[in-house]
């Protein structure tokens, strides 16, 4: 599955995950105490600094990645400049842009087995508490295994619909998607407890 | 508990499926994601806790870097976007349509799941995504609310379609459907 990671090396991918998601979150809240024009332009241009500091590609990447805030950032201007209040507007419409953009770079320098790894850490103090982390590994492992399968099964029932009807696939195909997946579930959990007793699991064993 | 497992990952990635798969029409001509959707339909079928299960599952995934919301978004800046509070949302929406589903007995399956979907995956859905609006983007509730007006349509339909597709699962595997087991 296309995870969302930079196909580009960049020297962030090298730093451990941990330390990157420490600094976003505090990054973030810095975000959300800057209140003037000038500190939240000034913070955009050191997040697209850190991009262009990889290359222009990676930059064009994390401009790209920021193309589905454009109607929340049109909405949220237009309204405070209907206020009268366009400097409001722009610390709020930079923010957004700023917090979206040092997230993304996170996501894209992460590679998902060092995010998983970090979640594990991060959850660990839950393991005193008598919840099972490794079945979160686990059930995180089985999802990444059925999205493909699912898709599979979903483009299949599609294309049989496309054989029958002129008409574009409606809301019908989804309960045989449903009904094909719940059929799946029963063989699966058959195989899983041939295999495994994970009323025991536990990752690190 | 294996098929408890099984059943959580396997509607966390249909809820996935539902966002990838391109140019659905719902209804005639108007192309709306169906990810929601899945979400009413991990409450409907799954019931209370497993449904929410479910999408704490999906919703993992993506923050771990997954593209899994519609139009292939994800990975952590969606959580520090504007609609992180229909996330939260999706969360106790999928709880509250189990419960919802499981509770109206005396309604016939594919109408109580509708009427749960309708108030589990619309007003309680919006309640908390308006809220993440209003921090995000510093707007008031009021219009945080006319802004996501235009959705309302379009869930309805999803709410519909979530019971009649519930109704028609349980028809089909009787007992498969966990907050009607006698089907």
């Amino acid at each position: 599955m296309l995870a969302l990671v930079s196909p580009i090396d960049t020297p962030y991918h090298r730093l451990p995950a941990g330390l990157k998601f420490g600094l976003l979150s505090l990054a973030t809240v810095v975000l959300f105490l800057l209140g003037t024009v000038w500190a939240q332009s000034a913070a955009l241009l050191v997040v697209f600094a850190l991009y262009l500091v990889v290359g222009m590609d990676f930059l064009r990447q994390g401009v790209a990645s920021l193309r589905p805030l454009w109607p929340f950032l049109l909405l949220v201007g237009l309204w405070h400049f209907l206020l009268g209040d366009p400097a409001e507007g722009a610390v709020v419409c930079l923010r957004l842009l700023s917090a979206v953009a040092l997230a993304n770079l996170v996501t894209m320098t992460t590679r998902l087995d060092d995010a998983v790894d970090l979640l594990m850490w991060l959850l660990a103090p839950l393991r005193r508490l008598g919840v099972q982390t490794g079945l979160i590994a686990f059930s995180i492992a089985l999802v990444i295994r059925f999205v493909p399968v699912m898709m599979d099964n979903a483009r299949r029932l599609l294309e049989s619909w496309r054989a029958r009807s002129h008409r574009r696939p409606g809301w019908q195909v989804i309960a045989p998607i449903f009904l094909v997946a719940l059929d799946d579930a029963t063989r699966v959990a058959e195989a899983i407890r041939a295999r495994a007793d994970l009323s025991t699991y536990n990752a690190d064993e | 508990m294996e098929r408890n497992i099984t059943l959580i990952a396997l509607f966390a990635a249909l809820i996935a499926v539902l966002g990838l798969v391109p140019k659905f029409t719902l209804m005639s001509g108007i192309p709306i994601t169906a990810q929601s959707l899945g979400v009413m339909l991990c409450g409907t079928v799954l019931g209370a806790r497993r449904g929410m299960l479910a999408v704490l599952l999906f919703l993992l995934l993506v923050a771990l870097g997954l593209p899994l919301l519609a139009g292939g978004r994800g990975g952590l800046g969606v959580f520090a976007g504007p609609t992180v509070g229909f996330l939260v949302g999706w969360v106790v929406g999928a709880y509250v349509i189990g419960r919802l589903t499981a509770k109206l007995t005396s309604l016939p399956l594919g109408v109580a799941a509708a009427v749960a979907a309708v108030i589990g995956g619309i007003v309680l859905l919006y309640i908390p995504g308006i809220i993440g609006m209003t921090i995000m983007l510093d707007m008031t509730l009021q219009t945080a609310f006319l802004s996501i007006l235009a959705f309302i349509p379009g869930d309805l339909i999803k709410a519909g379609l979530a019971g009649a597709i519930t109704a028609s699962l349980a028809r089909a595997r009787p007992g498969i459907v966990a907050t009607r087991p006698a089907g």
